[in-house]
C-alpha cells in the first residue's frame, strides 16, 4: 500500500478542518431536532419518495450487484495508487492548459481560491453545487474578503437565501417543504412576484429568473467536481439542472475545488460511475446533464482553466488502513436517504458538512477521532446495515463505525481519567461473560430482580445511562431462573418439552407475556 | 445430529423459555441437543460499543466453549448473535493481534447457524405443522431483525417457518425491513431517536391489527414489547421459536395473564 508515499507534503498525515465538525455531541443535537415535526415531516416524505425511486430504478438492473463490485474494485484501486495517479492526472491536465494548484487542508485552499478571483479583479462569482466548497466554508471565507458567490443550484439558493445550512449533500433543501420555500423567496428576493405560488413550476420560474442575470453576467465560476479522469487530464460534473453547464461554459475564469480522492484511473472507468451515481443519487437512469473539461479549448468556453487539489485530511484517512473505504464515496447519498436515524434527525444534528451514514465516518476520519464532538458521531447509528445495502461502491459502512467506535474508547483509555459509568458496565459485563460459571453465579440474582419488578411484573425505571432505556422502554420482570439453571437441574434428554410446561416456573419472564 | 445449543446471553438469562423451546424443537425432530457449560455470551455489546479489548475476553470465552468436535453443527436462536460470532470473531481477534484466536474463531463460526437456517437448510424443515406438530391458532404479524435479514441474508426463512404453524393468521408488517431502533448500547447512547424508532414501529404492529409480533431475536423483542408495554399496548412479542414448539395439545397461551399450559405460577 502507497499510503506513506506523500506528493512532497508532510510525513505525518494532516487532519482536515473547516465545516467538518459536529460541535455539539451527536444525541444532544439529535434530541432538539426530533422536537422540530415539520422537520420530521418534510424528511420523513422525501427520504421515502428518493428511497423507493431507488429500489425501482436499481432493480432494472439484473447486474447491479456486478456494478457495484466494479465500481469499489475500481475505487480501491485508485486508493491504492493514489500518488501516482494525481501526477499522472497532474500532467495531463496541465499539459492541455489547465493549472494546477495543490492545497494542504481548508484554509490554504480559500486563501488559493480567493488569489485566483482578485487576479481577475472580479468581486462576484456564480457557483455550481459543491460538497468539496461546502466543506471548506469558502463562501463565508469569500465572503469576509468581499467577494459574493452565488449560488446556482436552485436547492442552494434555497438554503444561500435563506441563511441557512444544507442538511443534505444531494438535496441541500430537503428539509424545507415547497411552502416554506415559496416564503423564503417571497421575503429574500429582490424581484419577484408577490403573488408567487408553492407551486414546484413556478418556484422553479422564480430561481430562474433570479439566476439568468447572474449566468450570463458572471465572470468567475467556482465549482466542484464528480470525477477526475487521470489518463486523459479531464473533469466532470453531473448535475440535473443545467446550472452547472452555463456556469461550466460562460465565464472566463473556471476555477473547480476537487478532492484528491475523486480520481478514476482512466476514462474508461467512467461508464460504471454514470451507471451507478444516478441511480443511487436521485433515483434516475440518467442524469439530465453531463459535463466533461479538459484544460482549455481555444476560443471555447473558459480561457483560465484552473484546479485545487484538496487534501484536508484525506491522507489521514487514507493511512487507516480500517477505515479508509470511506474515501471510495461518491456523495450519491443514498446511504443517507435509507437511514432510519438520519431520517428523523435530519442533516444539522451531524454538524459537519457530511451528515447521515457516510458523515458519522468520513468526519472523524478527515479530522480525526479527537475532533470537537466528532467523536460522537460514530454512535449515531443502530448499526442496522441499510447503507451498506444501498452505496453503490460497497463501502461497509457498520464496519467502519465500530472501527471509529474502538479508536474513540481506546484514545480516551490513553488518558488518566474516572471511569465512566459505560466503562464500568463493560467491565463488569467483562467479567460476567467470560466464563459461564461466572455468569451462572450472576443469574442466581435473577429472583431479586423479579422481586424489583413488583406487581405489575416489569421495570418501569433504571438508573444512570440504563435510564435512557426506561425513558420509553418497560423492562420484563425476569425469570425465576436462568436456562442454565433449567438445563442442570431439570432438563430431560427427549421429553420434547414445550417450554415452560416441565419446569417450576421457568422463563416466566418471556417476552410473551401480556400486561 | 448432535447439536450445541448456544442460548446467547440475553435468552439464558431474561428469555429461557426460548432456549427451551428450541431444544424442544430440535428433540422433536429426533436430534441430541448439549448445552457447552462455558458458554456466557458472543461479545457483540463490547464490540458495537468500541471496548474491542474487553470483547477479546468475551470472544475467547466463546471460542472456548465451542471449538470442539464434541458436536455437529451449533445453533443459536438469535440472528445478531449468529452473525457476531461469524463475523465479528475473527475481526476481533485480527484487531487484538491474537492469530491463533483468529483461526479457532473461524472453525466456530463456520459450524454455527441461526434456527431457522439450521432448520430450513440443513435439517429440511419447511412445514411446521407437519414436521414439528406446531400448532399456534393466533393473529400474529413478523418483524424481521437487522443483523438476520442483512449480515445472515435469512430472508423469509422465519417468515415462511411461521406460516406453516398450523392455525396461525400471519398478517404483513408494513416497512418490516426498518429497524426497531434497538441496536444494543445505541438504546441507551442516543436514547431518543432508538426511541422515535421503536415508536414508528410500535405504530405499524399495531396497526395490523395482530395480537402479537414475532421475530428471532430475543434483543430485539425485548425492545419492541418494552415500547408496547410501556404504551399500555395489549400486543405482545414472541420469539418464533415458541411458536413453532407450541402444539395443539401444548399450546403456548399468549393472552390474559401469561401462563404457560402446565405452569405452576
Amino acid at each position: 500500500m502507497s499510503s506513506n508515499t506523500f506528493l512532497g507534503m508532510p510525513s505525518l498525515p494532516v487532519f482536515g478542518h473547516g465545516n467538518l465538525n459536529a460541535t455539539e455531541a451527536f444525541p444532544k443535537a439529535a434530541h432538539r431536532e426530533l422536537g422540530n415535526e415539520q422537520l420530521r415531516a418534510n424528511l420523513g416524505h422525501a427520504t421515502h419518495t428518493i428511497r423507493d425511486k431507488r429500489l425501482k430504478v436499481v432493480a432494472e438492473l439484473p447486474d447491479w450487484e456486478d456494478m457495484r463490485n466494479a465500481g469499489a474494485a475500481i475505487k480501491d484501486a485508485t486508493m491504492a495508487n493514489l500518488p501516482a495517479l494525481l501526477e499522472q492526472f497532474e500532467e495531463n491536465f496541465t499539459a492541455r492548459g489547465g493549472i494546477i494548484h495543490w492545497a494542504r487542508d481548508a484554509q490554504e485552499a480559500n486563501e488559493i481560491v480567493t488569489a485566483l478571483i482578485r487576479e481577475t479583479g472580479e468581486t462576484e462569482v456564480v457557483k455550481v453545487k459543491s460538497m468539496a466548497t461546502q466543506e471548506i466554508g469558502l463562501n463565508e471565507y469569500l465572503e469576509e474578503q468581499g467577494i459574493a458567490a452565488y449560488e446556482t443550484d436552485l436547492a442552494e439558493l434555497i438554503v444561500q437565501l435563506d441563511h441557512d445550512k444544507p442538511s443534505h449533500i444531494l438535496v441541500p433543501a430537503i428539509h424545507k417543504n415547497r411552502s416554506q420555500v415559496r416564503d423564503i423567496f417571497l421575503r429574500e428576493m429582490p424581484v419577484v412576484d408577490p403573488l408567487l405560488t408553492d407551486e414546484p413550476a413556478k418556484l422553479a420560474e422564480a430561481a430562474r429568473r433570479h439566476l439568468r442575470k447572474k449566468f450570463l453576467s458572471a465572470k468567475v465560476a467556482v465549482s466542484g467536481a464528480n470525477f477526475g479522469l487521470a489518463d486523459t487530464g479531464t473533469l466532470t460534473v453531473v448535475e440535473s439542472e443545467g446550472n452547472g453547464r452555463m456556469c461550466l461554459t460562460l465565464p472566463e475564469t473556471l476555477i473547480t475545488v476537487m478532492g484528491i480522492e475523486k480520481l478514476l484511473p482512466t476514462w474508461e472507468d467512467l461508464e460504471v460511475f454514470m451507471q451507478l451515481l444516478p441511480r443511487s443519487s436521485t433515483g434516475e437512469r440518467m442524469n439530465p446533464y453531463t459535463s466533461l473539461w479538459t484544460g482549455v479549448t481555444p476560443g471555447d468556453g473558459p480561457q483560465n482553466v484552473h484546479l485545487v487539489m484538496l487534501d484536508n485530511g484525506r491522507t489521514a484517512a487514507l493511512a487507516d488502513e480500517m477505515g479508509r473505504t470511506a474515501l471510495n464515496c461518491i456523495r450519491c447519498s443514498a446511504c443517507m436517504n435509507v437511514c432510519p436515524v438520519y431520517e428523523r434527525t435530519g442533516g444539522h444534528a451531524y454538524g459537519s458538512t457530511y451528515p447521515g451514514p457516510i458523515g458519522a465516518i468520513l468526519s472523524p476520519l478527515l479530522t480525526g477521532i479527537k475532533s470537537e464532538e466528532n467523536n460522537s458521531l460514530p454512535y449515531a447509528s443502530s448499526l442496522c446495515g441499510a447503507c451498506f445495502d444501498a452505496c453503490p461502491v460497497k463501502i461497509n459502512i457498520p464496519e467502519i463505525l465500530v472501527h471509529l467506535r474502538g479508536e474513540d474508547v481506546d484514545s480516551k483509555r490513553a488518558k488518566v481519567k474516572v471511569p465512566t459509568q459505560m466503562d464500568l458496565m463493560m467491565k463488569g459485563a467483562e467479567w460476567a461473560f467470560s466464563g459461564g460459571a461466572k455468569l451462572n453465579l450472576l443469574e442466581r440474582g435473577l429472583p431479586l430482580g423479579k422481586l424489583a419488578a413488583g406487581r405489575d411484573k416489569v421495570i418501569k425505571k433504571l438508573p444512570g445511562i440504563a435510564g435512557g432505556w426506561t425513558q420509553s422502554r418497560d423492562i420484563p420482570a425476569p425469570p425465576s431462573q436462568s436456562f442454565r439453571q433449567w438445563w442442570a437441574k431439570e432438563h430431560k434428554p427427549g421429553a420434547a418439552v414445550v417450554p415452560g410446561n416441565t419446569a417450576e416456573d421457568a422463563g416466566n419472564g418471556s417476552e410473551g407475556e401480556q400486561p | 445430529m448432535k447439536i450445541a445449543l448456544f442460548a446467547t446471553c440475553i435468552v439464558d438469562a431474561m428469555y429461557p423459555r426460548t432456549a427451551q423451546a428450541t431444544v424442544a424443537i430440535l428433540e422433536r425432530l429426533g436430534h441430541e441437543v448439549v448445552f457447552p457449560a462455558g458458554q456466557a455470551c458472543c461479545g457483540q455489546m463490547h464490540v458495537n460499543s468500541g471496548y474491542f479489548k474487553e470483547a477479546r475476553t468475551v470472544v475467547a470465552n466463546h471460542v472456548e466453549a465451542f471449538d470442539t468436535d464434541d458436536y455437529d453443527v451449533a445453533v443459536a436462536p438469535s440472528g445478531s448473535c449468529v452473525a457476531s460470532v461469524k463475523h465479528q470473531h475473527e475481526l476481533v481477534a485480527r484487531r487484538c493481534g491474537d492469530t491463533a484466536l483468529e483461526a479457532r474463531a473461524a472453525v466456530v463460526g463456520a459450524k454455527t447457524y441461526e434456527l431457522s437456517q439450521l432448520l430450513t437448510d440443513v435439517l429440511g424443515v419447511t412445514n411446521a405443522a407437519e414436521q414439528l406438530g406446531s400448532h399456534f391458532p393466533h393473529k400474529v404479524t413478523y418483524h424481521p431483525s437487522c443483523h438476520g435479514m442483512r449480515l445472515l441474508r435469512l430472508e423469509d426463512r422465519q417468515l415462511n417457518l411461521l406460516a406453516s404453524v398450523g392455525g396461525i393468521e400471519m398478517v404483513e408488517l408494513p416497512e418490516a425491513d426498518q429497524c426497531c431502533g434497538f441496536g444494543g448500547t445505541f438504546s441507551m447512547k442516543n436514547a431518543d431517536v432508538s426511541s422515535a424508532m421503536m415508536e414508528d414501529k410500535a405504530a405499524n404492529i399495531c396497526g395490523t391489527g395482530a395480537e402479537l409480533c414475532s421475530g428471532g431475536d430475543a434483543s430485539c423483542l425485548m425492545h419492541i414489547g418494552g415500547g408496547l408495554s410501556r404504551q399500555g399496548s395489549e400486543v405482545g412479542t414472541l420469539h418464533f421459536a415458541e411458536i413453532l414448539a407450541s402444539t395443539l395439545e401444548n399450546p403456548v397461551t399468549v393472552t390474559g395473564e401469561v401462563k404457560l399450559a402446565g405452569s405452576k405460577r
